[in-house]
């Protein structure tokens, strides 16, 4: 069979698998009760504090013993916005002009040790994640720059004040690491759920073999009625990819919910047919070329626009779909959210037009004029990681090569990688990505704000006007003027200055056991995991 | 003999502080540190002053000298501390690891020796015949064959066989089950490492047992056995073999201690939760506490094994105790 | 190791082309599978040299119409998941192969060696401590090493050939180290001290040749390891770095992915090192033979 035919086979025998996937979730079986979900997991989580962490290795094993005050909706888990209960009652409107949220509690929940949870472990909870002690660690505490107080005026009520109206509050509410701990534990000591975990989630007994594997089991006293569904969860950790495919072909695992390259979903099709049911999804992740401004020529708004005008995004997404996890041409804000850029406003933009030839040309006359002869070489810091870093920069070398750029690549593991960006600071043009759990484009797009303010936009630049329309965008909650200022910022970032790229959106594939049933795939690998809804049909 | 002993066992007190140094600012130089991985190495937006406490915690902006002393001083009360990673025991960390590693270690270890002692005796006997030539070069062949490459061949080949046989794909369990819970779990885990593990390592033990075969087959008593008109099987079992075996005892011996901490790769393709794994994570999450004690591990057993050696070599030739 | 009557088969310069000569002549009639790794390594020696000549396509070169194409007549062994022709990468992947093995065993043998024999006749407590020195050095596991070494200088070939490097000189060091201690006690050396040489002769004019036995040994050896730590590197994702047509690379992410689907992507490169390894091992198992008397039969 020749490839092409080949691919073709198994992209019908993927939408059949999706059509059959979407089916069974639509016909809503009965759930059964019984069974242990295992599932395979990259990497161990460093501690279990989701508050100081911020890897996805602790949301897989960590949340499902955990509840959250607001989550996403686990039934239409694809729709970024929509943010329902957990432990509380109500979704609140907002008042005091936008400035005031009251949350009413579920009563009769209470922590895996039997202790009642009320206002006062909500408070401390957020306290812990706002306004941390002095000593303790909170990892996005940044993201609740609009919050001034946390209150919790009864045992069932608790009131967020903020500084200002802010469309961002509701979404970092619901981000999925902020994990409601007892606040006597809290009062003990701060750090106390770095090594423990104790929740009020769907499982608890945590139990846990070093570099092997965590295990819980359901909670009899959970507060949503005849759930979980499971009897208990495993994950199983396994740093290899080919490995973590392999696992779910040989059913030691049902499930991976980080995502799989292209070729893994169609060889386990093909292998085990509707055994495997594909879910999809585009991914809040992405990749960005950052060029270092502190460094000629790259600090030269022209050659900076030639390295983007360079890049065929459009047919790039065609060719890199089928053989890595980024898919989705986009601009800064995550594609499927109503702040994104619609085709035709990316299509105004450098680097997206529609006429690639004329773009390449332009490309090659800023180079010119900027005095950079053909073959000039420069290096391409990457990641060592394959999925998607080094498949998207051995890409981009080629496309560059196509403006007479000779490139290399200088590729380097995780911590030197973010010692280069962070401290050295000596790179030409580096990858660089942002992966955010919750959709919130109004806070994600801080990668592109002035180095000072941001502390994680590794370009080096400073930039006003950009910092400007950021916070104007963030102290509104007109959703009409945010899309009006996120279109400016990023015309500005994008194609005007040409401050910092973006390659393409990472696209989530999960091809999974077909018995496992109730959950639903998401745009980020850190929702929808507390596992409460999840069966297995055996 | 005595005092050779004391000898010896003092030289390891270097060698083991000097492991300890290299290994400290080994690790202090490669760049980047554990926090900025923990905080930033996933992408998403992060408080840079969550970075500088957990450096704090950590201990990580004291000065070296102070660093590298309470390290040390803990050794000597026995204290590994905490990993810089998990924040759990050092102690608690390793042992389990251990256990898997000793496993495979043994079982790769019988493998080769099943492998090698027939090979080599083959190929001694039958010097310089087609037999030697296919006994070496199978030998060699496994020497050459990268083991990860070996490694995704079994398990792609077990998947696919058992599919196409008994209708279901059948993999390696992923986790680890003591062998005194579940042998059979266990072993349908293990063997397979141990396989392409021992296999591999039986190269070095063939061509050792082949080049101690042929010596011994020319040494004096041999001949005289010959000549007696022993016949040839009878030379080759009770004569011979017991003499080569020492030599090979000792490359064994030597391979067994390699096999504790070096299986780095194979672990990885066959997800084994053991030594040589635990090694590379530390190594690439900057967990400084961890990869120094893991380093010390493995020169421990490196300088015992040495020591074992070299006591075993005294004790047969009298002349390297006095010089 | 140690033998002492390796200086009598090697005695001296002026005979050194004869005895080289002959060491060939008997090693083609005596040695056929080291024979038929030298050929191997041969094959790969011109593969690496006329690389430009024998590769139909640019090995870097992306189609982006044909990703993992099986192998055929346009692309000879097919094409790897970004479309570029595998065949041409395997024989520019030789010349990385070739480069990363000669060069860490050359320099690293060479520093063993001179360190080796250094140590050796300087002997008491020079001897001691750099014993030490090369015990610190042996106690930790090769690719460990290695590993350290990549995350310190970062990757690339250079790099590559660095962290590859290190590990091997206390290896050979030690190896040279007693060979080159029954050297020392020779006649000829005591005889050269008294007449007043100085050290840098004593060692280099008589006892480095003396030990080249062992030396070549190790060489050999070297070549066949570097190749397979410089894949096991770059499976780990630390060796050579893309564009750089490398097998190890060629080996790693995709080709996993892939090696069911499209086997050829994992097998042939899989098969090159193989090959190579398997080549300079025979060869060099000849070479030991050859130039080790107590193996040498009769």
């Amino acid at each position: 069979m020749s490839s092409g035919l080949k691919t073709f086979a198994a992209s019908v025998a993927v939408t059949a698998a999706l059509a059959l996937g979407l089916g069974g979730a639509m016909a809503a079986e009965t759930p059964k009760k019984g069974g242990v979900l295992k599932f395979v997991v990259p990497d161990e989580p460093p501690s279990f504090d989701g508050h100081r962490e911020t890897t996805f290795a602790l949301i897989h094993p960590i949340a499902p013993f955990y509840s959250l005050l607001a989550k996403v909706n686990p039934e239409n888990s694809s729709d970024p916005t929509d943010i329902i209960c957990d432990l509380c009652t109500e979704m609140p409107k907002a008042t005091d002009g936008g400035k005031t949220f009251t949350f009413k509690l579920r009563q009769g929940v209470t922590f895996e040790d039997g202790s009642p949870l009320d206002a006062k472990d909500v408070k401390a909870t957020f306290d812990k994640i706002i306004f941390p002690a002095e000593g303790v660690s909170s990892a996005r505490k940044a993201y609740f720059v609009m919050v001034d107080s946390v209150e919790a005026p009864d045992a069932s009520t608790v009131v967020f004040k903020l500084k200002y109206p802010s469309s961002a509050f509701i979404p970092a509410l619901a981000m999925p690491f902020n994990f409601i701990y007892d606040d006597a534990k809290l009062a003990q000591d701060m750090h106390w759920y770095e090594k423990n975990v104790l929740g009020s989630g769907p499982f608890q007994k945590f139990e846990r073999q070093a570099g092997a594997f965590i295990k819980g089991t359901a909670s009899p006293n959970y507060y949503e009625k005849g759930k979980p569904y499971l009897d208990g969860i495993e994950a199983i950790f396994a740093k290899k990819e080919s490995l973590r495919v392999q696992a779910i072909r040989g059913d030691r695992a049902a499930i991976e919910f980080r995502g799989f390259p292209p070729q893994s979903r169609d060889d386990l099709v093909k292998a085990l047919g509707k055994d495997i049911t594909v879910q999809e999804s585009d991914w809040n992740c992405v990749l960005l070329i950052t060029p270092n401004h502190r460094k000629k020529p790259f600090d030269d708004v022209r050659v900076r626009r030639a390295l983007t005008l360079a890049v065929d995004r459009w047919g790039g997404s065609e060719y890199l779909s089928k053989i890595a996890i980024v898919k989705t041409v986009g601009g800064i804000a995550f594609p499927k959210h109503p702040l994104a850029a619609t085709k035709a406003e990316l299509e105004q933009l450098a680097g997206y037009w529609p006429d690639l030839a004329k773009s390449r040309e332009e490309a090659k006359k800023l180079l010119k004029e900027a005095g950079i002869p053909d073959g000039f070489k420069f290096t391409l810091n990457n990641r060592a990681v394959d999925q998607p870093y080094k498949i998207v920069g051995t890409w981009l070398i080629d496309q560059w090569k196509q403006i007479g750029l000779a490139v290399d690549q200088q590729v380097q593991p995780t911590g030197p990688f973010y010692d280069t960006l962070r401290k050295k600071q000596d790179f030409d043009v580096s990858i660089d990505f942002n992966c955010q759990s919750i959709v919130n484009p109004l806070l994600d797009v801080s990668k592109f704000i002035s180095a000072e303010r941001s502390g994680s936009q590794y370009g080096g630049y400073e930039d006003a006007e950009v910092d400007k329309l950021f916070d104007a965008m963030n102290q509104t909650d007109d959703t009409a003027e945010q899309r009006k200022l996120m279109r400016r910022m990023e015309q500005i970032v994008l194609d005007e200055k040409a401050l910092g790229f973006i390659t393409m959106w990472w696209y989530r594939i999960i091809p999974h056991r077909s018995y496992v049933k109730g959950w639903n795939v998401s745009p980020s690998h850190y929702l929808n995991q507390d596992l409460a809804n999840v069966w297995l049909d055996q | 003999m005595h005092q050779y002993i004391v000898k010896r066992i003092l030289l390891m007190i270097p060698t083991l502080f000097g492991a300890a140094v290299l290994v400290f600012f080994l690790m202090r130089m490669i760049p980047g540190d554990v926090c900025e991985l923990r905080l930033a190495g996933t992408g998403s937006t992060f408080d840079p002053q969550a970075l500088t406490l957990c450096q704090e915690e950590l201990g990580l902006d004291e000065p070296m000298f102070v660093q590298f002393a309470s390290w040390v001083g803990g050794f000597f009360v026995g204290d590994l501390g905490t990993s810089m990673w998990t924040n759990q025991p050092i102690v608690s960390e390793i042992a389990l690891r251990f256990q898997v590693s000793l496993q495979i270690a043994l079982m790769a270890t019988v493998v080769s020796i099943v492998i090698s002692i027939p090979m080599g005796i083959i190929s001694a006997v039958k010097r310089n015949t087609w037999a030697d030539y296919a006994v070496r070069a199978f030998s060699i062949a496994g020497i050459a064959m990268p083991s990860f490459w070996l490694g995704i061949l079994i398990i792609l080949g077990l998947l696919v066989t058992s599919q196409a046989w008994y209708g279901v794909p059948w993999m390696p369990p992923i986790t680890y089950v003591p062998i005194w819970e579940d042998w059979k779990v266990n072993l349908s885990m293990l063997i397979w490492p141990a396989l392409a593990t021992g296999y591999r390592y039986s190269a070095v033990a063939t061509r050792m047992t082949r080049s101690a075969m042929l010596e011994v087959l020319r040494e004096d008593y041999v001949r005289t056995a010959r000549a007696k008109g022993l016949i040839e099987k009878v030379i080759v079992n009770r004569h011979a073999l017991k003499n080569a075996l020492l030599p090979v005892v000792t490359v064994i011996g030597i391979e067994f201690a390699f096999l504790m901490g070096g299986l780095v790769v194979t672990e990885q393709v066959f997800n084994l939760n053991g030594l040589g794994k635990l090694f590379v994570e530390s190594v690439s999450n900057h967990d400084y506490t961890m990869t120094q004690s893991l380093v010390m591990l493995v020169a421990l057993i490196f300088v015992v094994t040495n020591f074992i050696v070299d006591l075993f070599y005294a004790w047969l030739d009298p002349r390297i105790r006095y010089s | 190791m140690a033998t002492s009557e390796l200086p009598a088969n090697m005695p001296t310069n002026a005979r050194t082309h004869r005895t080289a000569w002959q060491v060939f002549t008997r090693m083609a009639r005596r040695q056929p599978l080291g024979v038929a790794g030298g050929f191997i390594v041969l094959l790969m020696i011109i593969m690496a040299v006329f690389a430009d000549y024998i590769a139909p396509h640019d090995p870097t070169a992306m189609n982006y119409s044909a990703f993992a194409v099986a192998p055929g007549a346009e692309y000879w062994l097919g094409t790897d998941p970004l479309g570029r022709d595998v065949f041409s990468r395997i024989v520019y992947g030789a010349r990385t192969a070739l480069f990363v093995g000669f060069v860490s065993a050359l320099i690293g043998g060479g520093a063993g060696l001179v360190l080796g024999v250094g140590s050796a006749y300087f002997g008491g407590l020079v001897d001691l401590i750099f014993q030490r020195v090369m015990d610190i050095f042996m106690s930790f596991p090769l690719i460990i090493m290695a590993l350290a070494m990549v995350a310190i200088f970062g990757t690339g070939t250079d790099k590559v050939i660095v962290a590859i490097t290190i590990p091997f000189v206390p290896r050979c060091a030690r190896v040279v180290r007693s060979s080159a201690l029954a050297v020392r006690e020779m006649p000829y050396v005591d005889a050269a001290r008294s007449i007043g040489y100085s050290h840098s002769r004593i060692i280099l004019r008589h006892m480095v040749p003396n030990v080249m036995a062992p030396f070549l040994i190790m060489i050999t050896a070297f070549v066949g390891q570097a190749i397979l730590l410089e894949a096991s590197l770059s499976y780990l994702g630390l060796g050579v770095q893309e564009p750089t047509p490398a097998w190890g690379l060629m080996l790693q992410g995709g080709a996993e992915l892939y090696a069911e689907s499209a086997p050829w992507i994992a097998v042939f490169p899989g098969l090159a090192i193989t090959l190579a390894v398997f080549g300079f091992n025979l060869f060099g198992d000849a070479v030991r033979d050859t130039l080790d008397p107590r193996l040498r039969s009769q």
